[in-house]
């Protein structure tokens, strides 16, 4: 079989939205068959791209390339390893759930919304598998539009603000990796990213360009303090849109970091890695206490989000201290694929409460925490799903919240008692936030008429709900196969990070 | 000598054919009436094709005329076809906008028709004089149009300002024509190349006139500090007529600063370079920063123009081959994305309502939204946002700056071009996020509307296969 996936993932979504849209808001129910059948078959053509990958190895595979550039000796280069396979995955399987989350809650234009989310997915799976430096940066930053039309569009009150806001932070952060990209295609002479990866740099350069990058990913990730945005983008947005934003759109930030700024500057990541510890960090604990207080089921889920994306970034750059401490790098491995399994996990997990968020909003119209109080009672089967979501939140082993969470701060162990210890409050403040939403909106008596009047799920939201929690099972029982996918490539990765390129 | 003159001559053939075109225009639209201008319409279009078939058949390579006065070079031959397809796009866009407007008259089309020949000049030029010919009859020629509609106020106060800040730039470029005439004793660019190579690139007289002529220069592109006319002119003016005015003549002034700074003076290279990056930056700067504060589109698009005009000065300035093709395709693509975006003004206006503010384009997603989504088009490429083609434009030019060594500038750029992405995600906004204020009237013709939509889709195609255009440019500078 040689059929070109990666490519057919890519652009059958963006040529299958397309078609969504010109069918046109007048034949709402066709564009919404049409879409899900869409987000079917991308979904079906990432099984064989699952089933074909060859684990043992840390080289691309499924490479198409074509010259596309020829004046910047830019190509159509596609390939996956060990990293992005397990988030292009993630990402076809998110959009079929939130297309048909959104099945019949998009009343407005409906059309143009599952177009959106298709075209979304298409070149969220282009930034995955784009090999070429060029060509990721062009689906990175062509994500926007869309992503800004669906909030801007579908969003709640403030989300002209919001959108506005999401976009500028994000394309700031991007026009400086661009300028740095242009430098090393100069130095190097191809976007080819395995080229930027031999590519000598001395010191300053490579500080330079490491934080070129890391203005573009640490917004992404968000970090704390470029972290402003999200609270605003994902409560304004659509639940189709903060699932998307919280399961695929965070995870490229750490995506990024792994594939551009640890191999490519790894001197200056190693002499920075003070800052984004640092910042991981204080993420971790600041940003646990500020979801603390908040009184908007969205925006808390939203900080938490900030908190747990700090574990990836935490993992991303805690192993040059552990090589420090230890003087092997077997650590190293366990801390990035603690990130990798955070993301994936995180992916899951914010996605359905999210999800959860949407199915009260959709009902009783309001987000705030004070609205709600003893959801269980009238809606049992959702309360269950709810109460299953936070606990992989809060990180209960058993959940896929645990396994991430767990690896990466005993990956810090090694590396400093302090970083562990700080990084392990989280199981207290994220235990705190989580359960005590949890406690507010589904637990005790019947809150108010509004909730007296609650109908449980329906079998669609079931559906969802229900796929996303054996997912969440079974990667917090049995991780191994995603670990297995990534081992070779993150050793690989470890050994591109050791190397130094003075 | 009579052989010498047939082969100048035959180079001149597609002047000589926009001139008896445009005459033909002129003399047959007296004996025709209101009801039969559409002959004068279909004339100055077949004058386009003609020239345009003419041009295509010009001989291959460098060829000089007229004693070196006029050039025909691979530059030449791209920049004049593309002077026709925009002057054409023009006309046809602007066909059903004058005609409701009771301006649907010959001497539009004659006019740029003469403004179509300053451009054709300017980028054969072959020596100083023969340019500043053609810097004239390109510039008497748009000071008519802007003023064209007799009976607004408005373009006839712009057209005065145009007219009087034109001839103050026309003055200084005169001026500083004259001392590098002083100093080096021609007007030939390929002699004044030897001259200032050998050393009167550095001379104290060359440099002072040079001042003057990046001054006349900046003044045509509507570069900052030179750029005061820009806003009022584009906006004072019918849409159709700033329509012509964005687009076109740029392709002239890109010639322009490529023939005199690129080739004539390119021993001064260093000097140039260094008034370029102030007029670049500032340009970008205030370009961006003001253009936030618009809320006439014309106006906005106005300002929008002055920064694109910074960037395609950063290709100019960073004084290499990567550079100049650089700034030919930002060219190219700035001509076509402004072409598309004036385009929509004129798309939903109508008789007694120009649909120049942003406010107008208020729910156009709801009630047009094939056409929302090819103003979405042009906005996301001129905001430089991929996979469109604006977006190449800028990593062509923002790579030849740092090829150069000059990071910090390609950073400034960066960074304003943010800013930049603000106002043209405020149309976007208007078009998709807000309600519509009123009823939409559609009143443009199918063959406006294809095309408006292969102008938009162009942006969008271009993008995606970049090389259609970069290579057409890499063979022209070949």
């Amino acid at each position: 079989m040689n059929l070109p996936l990666l490519s057919i993932i890519t652009w059958l979504p963006v040529l299958g939205g397309v078609a969504v849209m010109l069918i046109g808001d007048g034949r709402a129910s066709l564009a919404r068959w049409a879409a899900l059948i869409v987000s079917l078959a991308a979904l079906g053509f990432s099984v064989p791209l699952w089933c074909h990958f060859d684990a043992s190895t840390a080289a691309l595979q499924f490479v198409e390339r074509l010259p596309w550039v020829p004046a910047v000796h830019s190509d159509y280069y596609l390939g996956i390893d060990g990293i992005a396979l397990p988030l292009i995955v993630l990402t076809t399987f998110s959009t079929v759930l939130v297309i048909i989350a959104g099945w019949t809650v998009i009343e407005k234009r409906p059309s143009q919304y599952f177009a959106a989310f298709l075209i979304m997915e298409g070149l969220m799976v282009g930034v995955f598998s784009a090999a070429d430096a060029l060509l990721f940066y062009v689906f990175w930053e062509a994500m926007l539009i869309p992503m800004f039309l669906i909030i801007g569009i579908w969003g709640g009150a403030r989300r002209i603000y919001a959108t506005i806001k999401f976009f500028l932070y994000t394309f700031l952060g991007s026009v400086f990796m661009l300028v740095a990209l242009v430098y090393m295609y100069l130095k190097a002479g191809s976007y080819d990213l395995a080229a930027l990866y031999q590519l000598p740099l001395d010191r300053t350069e490579q500080t330079l360009i490491f934080l070129a990058f890391f203005a573009a990913f640490a917004v992404k990730v968000p970090m704390v303090p470029v972290h402003t945005w999200l609270p605003d983008a994902h409560v304004e947005a659509p639940t189709g849109g903060s699932v998307i934003l919280a399961a695929i759109m965070l995870k490229m930030g750490g995506y990024g970091f792994m594939r551009f700024s640890l191999p490519i500057a790894p001197d200056a990541a190693h002499s920075l890695d003070w800052l984004v510890i640092g910042l991981s960090l204080i993420a971790v604990v600041y940003i646990g206490l500020v979801a603390l207080v908040q009184t908007d089921m969205k925006k808390l889920i939203a900080y938490s989000s900030i908190a747990h994306m700090a574990f990836v970034t935490l993992g991303c750059f805690v192993g040059y201290e552990i090589v420090a401490a230890t003087g092997n790098t077997s650590g190293e491995t366990l801390a990035l694929s603690g990130a990798m399994v955070q993301m994936i996990s995180h992916g899951l997990v914010s996605g359905a409460l999210f999800l959860c968020v949407g199915v009260l909003y959709d009902r009783l119209h309001t987000r705030d925490i004070g609205a709600y109080g003893g959801v269980i009672n009238t809606m049992p089967y959702f309360g269950a799903f709810m109460v299953l979501f936070g606990m992989a939140n809060a990180g209960l082993p058993g959940t896929s919240g645990f396994v991430g969470e767990f690896m990466v701060v005993l990956a810090s162990f090694k590396a400093n008692f302090w970083f562990a210890a700080v990084a392990a409050t989280t199981l207290i403040t994220g235990a705190a936030y989580t359960l005590w939403l949890i406690k507010r909106v589904v637990l005790g008596p019947v809150g108010n008429d509004g909730v007296a009047s609650l109908k449980d799920l329906n079998g669609r939201e079931f559906f969802v709900l229900g796929v996303l929690a054996v997912a969440v099972i079974a990667m917090g029982v049995y991780p191994k196969p995603l670990t297995d996918v990534m081992e070779p490539t993150l050793r690989h990765l470890v050994q591109l990070m050791s190397v130094s390129k003075l | 000598m009579n052989q010498i003159l047939a082969n100048s001559l035959a180079l001149a053939t597609p002047e000589i054919v926009l001139v008896i075109g445009a005459s033909i225009v002129l003399i047959v639209d007296v004996f025709l009436n209101d009801a039969q201008r559409g002959i004068s319409y279909l004339l100055a279009l077949a004058t386009l094709v003609v020239t345009a078939v003419f041009v295509a058949a010009l001989p291959e390579g460098r060829n000089v005329g007229f004693t070196g006065m006029f050039v025909v070079d691979g530059i030449a031959r791209f920049l004049k076809l593309v002077a026709c397809g925009s002057v054409a796009a023009v006309f046809l866009y602007s066909r059903d906008y004058l005609r409701v407007r009771g301006l649907f008259r010959g001497e539009y089309f004659v006019l740029a028709l003469f403004a179509t020949l300053g451009i054709f000049v300017i980028v054969s030029a072959g020596s100083l004089l023969s340019m500043y010919m053609g810097i004239e009859v390109l510039a008497l020629s748009q000071y008519a149009l802007v003023a064209f509609d007799r009976d607004s106020s408005v373009a006839a106060e712009s057209a005065m300002k145009y007219f009087v800040l034109g001839a103050i730039a026309s003055g200084l470029l005169l001026y500083g024509i004259s001392i590098v005439y002083g100093v080096t004793g021609t007007f030939d660019l390929a002699s004044l190349a030897v001259h200032t190579q050998l050393g009167a690139g550095t001379n104290v007289g060359v440099l002072f006139g040079l001042a003057f002529i990046v001054a006349g220069i900046a003044f045509k592109f509507g570069a900052v500090p030179f750029h005061m006319w820009v806003p009022d002119v584009y906006h004072g003016a019918p849409t159709s007529v700033t329509m012509f005015v964005a687009a076109a003549p740029k392709l002239a002034y890109f010639a322009l600063a490529l023939r005199v700074l690129a080739e004539g003076l390119a021993g001064a290279v260093g000097a140039w370079q260094q008034m370029l990056i102030v007029l670049a930056v500032l340009s970008i700067g205030v370009g961006n920063i003001v253009a936030v504060a618009q809320t006439n589109l014309k106006r906005m698009l106005a300002y929008s123009t002055i920064s694109n005009v910074g960037f395609i000065l950063l290709g100019i300035l960073a004084g290499t081959p990567a550079g100049y093709r650089g700034a030919l395709f930002y060219t190219v693509a700035y001509v076509l994305m402004s072409l598309g975006s004036f385009a929509m003004i004129l798309l939903l206006s109508r008789k007694g309502f120009e649909a120049d503010r942003i406010e107008d384009f208020r729910g156009l997603a709801q009630h047009r939204p094939w056409f929302a989504w090819m103003m979405l088009f042009l906005m996301a490429s001129t905001a430089g946002v991929p996979p469109f083609v604006g977006f190449f434009s800028k990593l062509y030019v923002i790579q030849a700056v740092l090829d150069v060594g000059l990071t910090w500038l390609a950073i400034v750029a960066v960074l304003f071009s943010v800013v930049g992405a603000f106002y043209y995600l405020r149309v976007i906004k208007a078009m998709f996020f807000e309600a519509p204020a009123g009823e939409s009237v559609d009143e443009s013709s199918v063959s406006f509307k294809f095309l408006l939509s292969l102008n938009a889709l162009s942006v969008l195609a271009l993008g995606l296969c970049s090389s259609l255009l970069s290579d057409t440019i890499a063979k022209a500078f070949h």
